[in-house]
């Protein structure tokens, strides 16, 4: 089932034209290419977010596969009955989904991803990361990043970022990888990697939101690749405990990611320069852990 | 009085907001002289309107396109400019 | 209890957990998410060891609380698999947001619920305001009075549950401690006779299923179906009221036992009084009315076994022509009153039937109410009608 990004680029739709999907959403150009890569062979579990409303009103609906819309906090624990459910049926080759954003993965639905990767359920977690509660109207989460307006957070959300994905991989579960839909092929691989393993698996992908993150709406895939560039969202996965940077990017000031977006708008100089040291941070600390070898376990 | 079981139940289909070509401001045209058919404005097209047309170049559902502009700000060639919709 | 002698299956003297536990091994349950809470616990460490030990091939999910073990059961009964679990008061007041999950998307989910007061402050002894607080969500309740009735009950409301006219889930009570923990014979059907009463598990209406993607559940707007989806949820609850009433014939047919169906009456046919209890205050009036008619005393027992559905005509036939109804609810609804007692009284009045009502509220927290106190009662009640003193709620055995 070797794909490459041409396949992402064609064949048939699973996410139909005509959706209540933003112009711009990066969210639904990361679903548009999981689907393609799952040839539809799923079921979705998908909580509340704004994928919930991308499908449209009843009694038709945007997603040509299967989807199971569920309660906000619920998402992994849906998805787990649904595999558990499948395997004692007999019923192969079909990979169950649990579709959320960061509100539903690092805040509200934490509890239940946590106790399916505990348990290492044989599910696919995707969390496309927009960094607030955006279906509600731009509300900070636990993945809005330092400095950024929300409608909660007016003047600049004061604490750091959620780090996630190390979360995740902590539980020492077979697959935890980042992505961007800046870097569609780094995605697929990871995707079809994922793919190749059973047990516990989570993707969390970068999906920038012009409507919330206030950027112009061509700029969806640049802002992606730019997050990727300046170290905001660093490209890595962790196999069997083992972590690995995917990749390794010549850096770009971060002043050309924030100047980008209206979120940030109202940050001086400093608080930039602050900021640019909290990722970079970041990134050192993910390569001591790459030198590490196999961390979780 | 509905007289069987009604179930919340929806079938996939296109269109399921309408024609949101209808949304536009700006609609993206592609120009073939300068299109080399690396299918990058396709890839990236968040509506998934950009399918291969009978001359084998990218052709544009106006239908459904909501005209964002992704694949004029990432097509390599800037084979695609974003053109003011013009009704009536 | 009827119960026909010759029956194949075994004797053994059991536990209501453990009774029930047999129930979801026997009904060939798929998939088991649970979460443990007393008093239940011991229902899911059973199922547990049935597995283990190969007597039952299921799925089981030790999900980490009671909201996600009613996800998971949600997410495999989507894909079609026969799902139970268990759980009580705090745990089913957690799980409440997808309970209703659970009846919108008609999922035959089985569920016991050993009945135990809510906190704060701490309790674990016996009342029924966590089964109560379910009532509006379109859950089947059933209460039981017996570790058979309990075992029985399960097997029964599978069938009712995933009929086509209902497909709806349903919670089987059976009080805490005085059931869950208390041995009592049980007669355990024969596999093969619980297999030829109840097959397998074939959704019709939906399924989740590649080969034929449908959404369920996406936004539906104020002039599209929600409104027909709420009636359809109440319509499939009025037509359960016989299902109940066909699947409890049936299985008195082939198992041999009859707990009653809707409701369970006994002692009634000439009874002036009529006691109206649930679950084991149930049994305990059985004991009070034997003492009372013995003191020459014309009482009867009409017992709710479903409480949602609720029995409204055979509530309204039994009462119409008696003296007095005394109805006993161990839970409250706050500001209101006991709610047996308000929808006993609901259904009376909508048919023109005047018998006067005494609603009392008792046992709360696991206080103990035996026999004595049911007859106790009667009295009080039969004092305030004749006093003119009926009120919304009686209080029955509190302090000072």
């Amino acid at each position: 089932m070797a794909k490459t990004v041409m396949d992402l680029a064609k064949g048939p739709k699973y996410v139909l034209p005509g959706t209540a999907a933003c112009p711009g959403c990066g969210a639904q150009i990361a679903l548009k290419w999981v689907l393609k890569a799952l040839e539809g062979r799923t079921i979705f579990v998908i909580p509340a977010c704004c994928t919930s409303v991308i499908q449209g009103p009843y009694p038709k609906s945007a997603f040509k596969f299967p989807v199971f819309n569920m309660a906000f906090a619920a998402a992994a624990a849906t998805a787990s009955g649904m595999a558990r459910g499948l395997k004692i049926l007999g019923r192969t080759g079909i990979t169950v989904v649990a579709w959320a954003g960061d509100g539903g993965t690092y805040d509200i639905g934490i509890q239940a991803l946590s106790g399916a990767a505990e348990r290492n359920e044989d599910i696919l977690y995707i969390c496309y990361d927009n960094e607030a509660y955006m279906n509600t109207g731009i509300q900070r989460s636990g993945a809005t990043p330092p400095g950024a307006w929300t409608k909660t957070t007016p003047a600049g959300k004061a604490e750091m970022k959620k780090n996630m994905a190390l979360i995740v991989a902590a539980h020492g579960v077979p697959y935890v990888a980042t992505a961007s839909i800046g870097y569609p092929a780094d995605f697929l691989k990871k995707i079809e990697k994922a793919l190749s393993m059973r047990g516990f698996r989570y993707i969390q992908v970068f999906a920038p939101c012009p409507t919330g993150w206030n950027f112009p709406v061509d700029k969806t895939v640049e802002v992606a690749k730019l997050g990727v560039d300046t170290y905001v969202w660093p490209l890595f996965e962790v196999e069997r405990g083992r972590l690995r940077i995917t990749m390794r990017p010549k850096r770009r000031p971060l002043k050309e990611y924030i100047k980008l977006q209206k979120r940030f708008r109202h940050l001086t100089d400093e608080q930039i320069e602050e900021l640019e040291r909290a990722f970079l941070a970041r990134w050192e600390a993910l390569e001591k852990l790459e030198k590490q070898g196999t961390i979780f376990v | 009085m509905p007289t069987e079981i009604v179930v919340p139940v929806s079938l996939p289909s296109k269109a399921v907001v309408g024609r949101t070509g209808l949304w536009r401001v700006f609609r993206p045209v592609i120009d073939k002289d300068k299109c080399v058919k690396c299918w990058t404005c396709a890839l990236y097209c968040m509506e998934d309107v950009i399918d291969e047309g009978p001359d084998g170049y990218p052709t544009i559902d106006y239908e459904f396109c909501k005209g964002c502009g992704i694949c004029a700000n990432e097509c390599p060639t800037k084979a695609i400019e974003m053109v003011p919709e013009v009704r009536g | 209890m009827i119960q026909r002698e010759e029956s194949r299956g075994r004797w053994d003297i059991i536990t209501g957990n453990h009774a029930v536990a047999h129930a979801a091994r026997l009904a060939r349950v798929k998939v088991v998410p649970a979460y443990p809470i007393t008093p239940q616990t011991t229902i899911v460490e059973y199922i547990a060891d049935f597995i283990a030990r190969g007597e039952m091939d299921a799925e089981y999910i030790r999900v980490e609380s009671e909201h996600s073990a009613m996800a998971a059961a949600i997410g495999a009964a989507a894909v079609g698999a026969r799902t139970f679990t268990a759980t009580a008061s705090q745990g089913l007041l957690l799980m409440h947001e997808v309970l209703h999950w659970a009846v919108g998307a008609r999922l035959p989910i089985g569920m016991a619920i050993v009945n135990r007061a809510v906190g704060p402050p701490w309790s674990i002894h016996v009342d029924h305001q966590d089964a109560i607080s379910q009532r509006d969500t379109g859950w089947m309740i059933t209460f039981v009075s017996s570790n058979q009735e309990a075992l029985d009950s399960v097997l029964m409301m599978y069938k009712v549950a995933e009929d086509d006219r209902v497909l709806l889930p349903f919670m089987v009570c059976l009080d805490g401690f005085v059931l869950s923990h208390t041995f009592q014979p049980v007669h355990i059907p024969d596999q093969e006779d619980v297999d030829a009463f109840l097959p397998e598990y074939k959704p019709k209406h939906w399924v989740m299923d590649p080969d034929n993607p449908v959404t369920l559940g996406n936004l539906v707007m104020p002039d599209q179906d929600y409104m027909e989806m709420r009636w359809s949820i109440h319509e499939a609850m009025i037509k359960a009221k016989s299902v109940i009433k066909e699947v409890s014939a049936e299985f008195k047919d082939r198992f041999g036992r009859f707990h009653g169906d809707l409701v369970w009456e006994y002692r009634t046919d000439d009874a002036d009084v009529i006691v109206v209890a649930t679950g084991t205050l149930a049994s305990e009036t059985e004991e009070a009315v034997d003492v009372l008619r013995d003191k020459g005393e014309s009482v009867g027992l009409l017992k709710i076994r479903s409480y949602r559905p609720f029995p409204i005509e055979d509530v309204v036939r039994i009462a119409d022509g008696r003296k007095l109804l005394v109805v006993v609810d161990r839970s409250i609804s706050f500001g209101q009153g006991g709610p047996l007692a308000t929808d006993v009284r609901s259904a009376l009045f909508t048919a023109g039937v005047d018998t006067p009502v005494v609603g009392f509220v008792t046992g709360l927290g696991g206080r103990d109410i035996t026999y004595e106190d049911i007859a106790k009662m009667v009295a009080i009640a039969r004092e305030k009608v004749r006093a003119r003193e009926v009120r919304p709620v009686e209080w029955y055995k509190l302090k000072g």
